[in-house]
């Protein structure tokens, strides 16, 4: 039985949980969504999930022809899958994008970015939250 | 008053990747938290961030946002714009009880 749970675990993390999965078809638009291009900053360990840094970064030459027209950042355990979409201009230059987001518990974090010819690529990072966010009362 | 702070870099030269960062004081109520009281704090959120150029001949999109309560309480956004042309960037947040405000700061190259 260990055997078997040892075995069945990284197909468990691997998949995404319906809603969120549901969150990032709902971005790609019926496009498939592959792994790579997309590199997404922020901490391993988080002490305090009220406010963490993290930028999305992506692989693109940024030309007329092939660029990046939008990001979005989603997450697995907040109350809300979303956590913000970015939407870049035609003269970007560069496809990467930061701010602060919260994070409620440990969890993974996904960003997703769409290209000029509809393509969708993503990352996703496992986070560990020490001191939550947004559940806390007021102090 | 609603305090924000732009950083628009001084004087890139033409054709240079520039980083606008742009950073607004505004609690991002979730509106899933209590109050000292045990009942849920009313969400009050920014929605919507906009960055325009205004280079003489109309408004061109530089960046967008659609923020939701995952974003930390006074909202950071940093993004990148090949300064091309002069002109005005025009800065607005737009969110929840009818909050809204503009900022504008130039943008010359050299």
């Amino acid at each position: 039985m260990t055997g078997w749970l040892a075995c069945a675990r990284p197909v468990a993390a691997a998949a995404l949980p319906d809603d969120l999965a549901a969150a990032v078809a709902a971005f790609a638009g019926g496009m498939p969504v592959r792994e790579g291009r997309v590199s997404l900053e922020i901490a391993e360990l988080v002490d305090n999930g009220n406010t963490v840094p993290v930028s999305v970064a992506v692989d693109s030459p940024m030309t007329e022809a092939d660029h990046v027209t939008a990001i979005s950042l989603f997450n697995e355990r907040n109350p809300q899958r979303e956590v913000a979409h970015f939407v870049l201009g035609p003269s970007a230059g560069l496809a990467r994008v930061s701010t602060r987001m919260r994070l409620a518990t440990t969890q993974r974090v996904l960003a997703i970015a769409r290209m000029r010819d509809g393509s969708c690529w993503s990352r996703t990072v496992e986070v560990i939250v020490t001191l939550a966010a947004c559940v806390e009362s007021e102090l | 008053m609603v305090r924000a702070l732009i950083h628009v870099p001084k004087q890139p030269r033409r054709g240079d990747v520039i980083e606008i960062r742009a950073l607004i004081e505004h609690p991002m109520e979730t509106g899933y938290r209590a109050g000292s009281d045990g009942q849920l704090l009313a969400h009050d959120l920014i929605r919507w961030f906009n960055c325009s150029l205004d280079s003489g001949n109309g408004k061109e999109l530089v960046f967008s946002a659609q923020l939701f309560p995952a974003i930390a309480a006074n909202p950071y956004l940093a993004f990148h714009l090949r300064a091309n042309k002069e002109g005005t960037l025009h800065f607005s947040w737009e969110g929840d009880h009818g909050f809204r405000h503009t900022e504008t700061a130039p943008l010359r190259v050299v």
